[in-house]
């Protein structure tokens, strides 16, 4: 068996006492892989990385079973400034800028497991990997596009220097173009730092191209797991996620359309 | 509808009316009716004047925070004019009272009319404030009010003060601790119905929806600005009316006591009694009301402690940080107030001895 | 004209010393969004501080300053500590309750070791601060207020723009969470926040009473005052803080020389009425950016 970073096992999460929303997720990440996270809203992605993450606590959510292992140590329920500071980034869902931050001042504030430390380097790295940031580095995040915005919080995330890097719906609301290109770096990044990446996402057809290994998830398990060319390849991944018809060719466009049209007009 | 005689231990309410009913057993109104009969009964005849002084004084301030308590836990909005508003009731009624010669059951209420038409003019603002700023707004209307009241020296008499009549109806004059416990402990039982009611009224719940979140509120159809202005102008006639009792009751007033520091322990008053709570205005009056006359009588002992006094130390400060501290350990320990301790204290006694 | 322009320079000089007064409320607010009430108790501390190691310790007046400077450095963390950590996240009034139950407490503790009595400094500008330009005449305590206000603005300027440290702290104003998740150690900026604004609160303070003498009572007063400053410049702007307290000061001194002097201290919150219907946020406060 290869290097295991993460390690989930059997946990639970629960929030305000009361609502169970995992229960009982199991996971492993390589180093070095993409994993990548599937299922419909409401599946207990986002609380899975949270959980991970430790971004329950703020939100009165527990881990109240199993255990989170990284690097063999345990981690559930940890202070966030503890678990970053291990390594583990979570880069938030729906793009969460300082809007009254300078897009360079965004960057910085990434630096922020490691204060003090010189961080010069790290802005040019940034930069070279999204290129489009560099004539904005002076605006403020507030006014930047989306597109660009989802540059700069994974850009932000990259200057901590994670070891394991999770992202919260990279593509969301972004345009296809600008999805290829931030996924294309995605894989770059894992290529040429060799960091571990968690990719959360609703576009599995994107996120299963660049993933070595994929889960997918329903009300708060882990129902399937697999390769991702095993995942891309099941019917049941392909009719629910992938868009395609059960025989593996691509629905019809007059398919969709009729159930589009039969569920308006009923 | 049936009335029940012990407490559900669950919801099984079956209509609205039940739903909006104040008492939800016929023990709670007996007890209730009971505890009243007493309060007049008795309290007034075997009370030492100091007490029911003290009495007195918790009944007008209960009044005043009551109102403020529909302005700041029911309706959201903070105040720190309360004061203010009060000294204008008093004022108001003085002024009635020695410039018109209106009788006292003319001009009480007239002054808590009075007052809540300033009230809502510096409830204006809360049509574009929110939050802080709104409540810096009120900060700079307890300053505009005191000086108003200072320097229109022709109405208010400035620093001089008024000294008012006794109030007299039918040739019966009312002076004295016994004869004032009765105006105002039935003025207090007036109001507290009053507020009660108004509570489970459209008016209370739309209070309630603009205080848990006003944009939902104004998204349902609620005029916020109309609702807001009515919230403040209610408040301020309860803080008037108390006004206008307290003045008849010290006889003589002054601009002195209507400062900020009368604001703050209004507010005071309402979070530690309880937020959005009616009884809880009235214990909190009485716990501020209490605590002030306590630390007074235990300054008053500490001064006369010879090793205090030739230490050259000066007591008196003291009141003021116990005050602070009650507010500070409050806000900790017990953000709901006393009316929180009061439920849980009953209902441990009901759920005796199987308290799960 | 002289009256006119004396008035001026007095109004300017007044005003900075309301808006250094104000800068470390606007820090506070600035890092942790919370109003706080207690803020004109924290310049009396700071000034009864000094004022106790300089007369009764007989310290030099650098090292009481600098022990000054660190003990409400302390302070201000432990308040933060103690009282404000546990009402993240409660209701504002809360928040506001606790700051004006933390007042009355100081207030309370002031009076009991130091009495309500005016207390003055030694003498030790030196007098080379004195400026007259013709008929004008600044007294040094005020060359100096401008001199450290200029000093402290250009220090902040530089903290908030250029330091990791304060940009850390603008990120969790600007979004907890995000913040949060990128490792920020949020209770440490809240506290260091408080500390810092409680150091600068106190270094008003003591400029302050070496202007008019210590004294609880006016110094809280000051702490009021604080409230048309900011919200003139804006909540969350710390020049904008100078501006509004040199507006403020103008204000008074102008409705002090020309109109009424007993109209004096009302006028900044009747201005304040008029700008908060106009503008709610300010003259210099930010405008919400609002990107759904």
């Amino acid at each position: 068996m290869a290097d295991i970073l993460l390690q989930l096992n059997n946990i639970s999460v629960v929030y305000s006492d009361v609502i169970q929303v995992l229960k009982g997720v199991s996971l492993s990440v390589e180093k070095g892989h993409i994993v990548s996270l599937l299922g419909s809203n409401g599946a207990g992605k986002t609380t899975t990385l949270k959980a991970i993450s430790g971004l329950l606590k703020p939100e009165n959510g527990e881990v109240t079973d199993g255990e989170i292992l990284y690097n063999g140590v345990n981690i559930q329920n940890q202070a966030p400034e503890f678990i970053t500071r291990q390594g583990i980034i979570q880069v938030l869902e729906g793009r969460q800028p300082f809007k009254y931050l300078t897009i360079e001042e965004n960057l910085r504030v990434g630096t922020a497991t490691r204060p003090g430390k010189p961080y010069k380097q790290d802005l040019e790295m940034v930069y070279d990997y999204f290129p489009a940031l560099v004539k904005r580095r002076k605006s403020l995040a507030g006014y930047c596009s989306g597109g660009e915005l989802q540059m700069l919080v994974i850009g932000r995330a990259l200057m901590a220097h994670p070891q394991l890097l999770m992202l919260d719906e990279p593509s969301l609301g972004l345009a296809p173009l600008v999805v290829l290109e931030i996924f294309r770096i995605i894989k770059k990044i894992n290529e040429e730092h060799k960091t571990t990446i968690v990719l959360v996402e609703q576009n599995a057809n994107m996120a299963l191209q660049v993933a070595h290994y994929g889960y997918v998830m329903e009300n708060g398990k882990i129902v399937m797991e697999g390769n991702s060319a095993e995942l891309a390849d099941n019917p049941d991944v392909k009719e629910f996620y992938l868009g395609m018809g059960a025989s593996g060719t691509a629905k019809s466009y007059r398919d969709v359309k009729a159930y589009r049209r039969r569920k308006r007009w009923l | 509808m049936k009335k029940m005689s012990f407490h559900p231990c669950g919801n099984y309410r079956e209509s609205y009316a039940e739903e909006l009913s104040i008492f939800e057993t016929w023990f709670g109104r007996v007890c209730l009716g009971g505890f009243l009969l007493l309060l007049f009964g008795l309290a007034p005849f075997f009370l030492s004047p100091y007490l029911l002084y003290i009495l007195n004084n918790i009944g007008i301030f209960a009044i005043a925070a009551i109102g403020l308590n529909i302005l700041i836990g029911y309706t959201g909005q903070i105040s720190l004019g309360h004061g203010a508003f009060f000294g204008v009731g008093a004022y108001a009624a003085a002024i009635l009272a020695t410039r018109l010669n209106v009788p006292f059951y003319l001009s009480i209420p007239a002054a808590g009319f009075i007052t809540a038409l300033v009230g809502m003019i510096f409830g204006i603002p809360s049509g574009r404030l929110k939050g802080l700023y709104l409540t810096i707004a009120t900060l700079a209307g307890q300053f505009i009010i005191e000086y108003v009241l200072i320097q229109w020296e022709s109405l208010t008499m400035g620093t001089m003060g008024i000294t008012l009549p006794s109030p007299s109806i039918a040739g019966w004059t009312i002076s004295g601790d016994k004869m004032f416990f009765f105006l105002i402990f039935l003025s207090l039982v007036a109001t507290t119905w009053f507020a009660v009611n108004i509570m489970r009224s459209k008016f209370g719940r739309a209070f309630i929806a603009i205080r848990d979140n006003d944009r939902a509120a104004e998204g349902m159809g609620i005029p916020i600005f109309k609702y807001k202005l009515l919230s403040f102008a209610i408040s301020s006639f309860y803080a008037g009316f108390a006004g206008a009792i307290w003045a008849y009751y010290m006889v003589s007033i002054t601009t002195e006591p209507f400062n900020l520091g009368l604001s703050v322990e209004f507010i005071a008053m309402v979070i530690i009694g309880g937020m959005g709570n009616i009884p809880g205005a009235i214990f909190g009056a009485t716990f501020i009301t209490v605590l002030n006359e306590v630390l007074r009588y235990a300054t008053g002992i500490l001064m006369n402690v010879s090793v205090i006094t030739s230490m050259g130390l000066n007591m008196a400060p003291l009141r003021e940080f116990v005050f602070g501290l009650a507010i500070v350990l409050f806000i900790l320990l017990e953000p709901k107030g006393l009316a929180e301790l009061w439920r849980i204290l009953r209902s441990s006694f009901r759920l005796w001895p199987f308290s799960y | 004209m002289d009256f006119f322009l004396q008035l001026l320079v007095n109004g300017i000089c007044i005003g900075l010393l309301y808006g250094i007064s104000a800068m470390g409320f606007v820090m506070i607010f600035k890092a942790s969004s919370v109003l706080n009430f207690a803020h004109g108790e924290l310049l009396a501390l700071g000034a009864f501080f000094f004022l106790s190691l300089v007369t009764w310790g007989k310290l030099p007046i650098i090292v009481s300053f600098l022990l000054t400077l660190v003990g409400c450095f302390l302070l201000g963390f432990l308040i933060e500590k103690f009282f404000l950590r546990p009402l993240i996240g409660e209701k504002l009034i809360f928040v506001i309750m606790l700051t004006v139950g933390l007042a009355a407490m100081f207030k309370g503790l002031i009076l009991l070791i130091w009495g309500g009595n005016l207390h003055t400094y030694p003498p030790f500008l030196p007098d080379a601060l004195e400026i007259e330009l013709g008929s004008i005449y600044i007294a040094p305590v005020y060359s100096m207020t401008l001199l450290i206000s200029v000093v402290f603005l250009v220090l902040f300027g530089l903290f908030f723009k250029k330091s990791s440290q304060g940009i850390y702290m603008r990120s969790v104003a600007d979004n907890q969470k995000a913040a949060l998740s990128l490792g920020v150690h949020v209770r440490r900026v809240f506290a260091l926040s408080w500390a810092i604004a409680a150091m600068v609160a106190c270094m008003s303070g003591i400029v302050l009473g070496i202007i008019n003498g210590v004294n609880v009572h006016d110094l809280s007063a000051i702490g009021l005052k604080v409230f048309p400053v900011v919200i003139l410049g804006g909540l969350d702007s710390i020049g904008g803080a100078i501006i509004g307290g040199i507006i403020i000061g103008l204000l008074e001194t102008f409705t002090g020389g020309y109109l009424n002097p007993s109209l004096r201290d009302v006028v900044p919150y009747i201005v304040l009425v008029f700008i908060l219907m106009v503008k709610p946020y300010g003259l210099f406060g930010l405008v919400e950016i609002e990107r759904v």
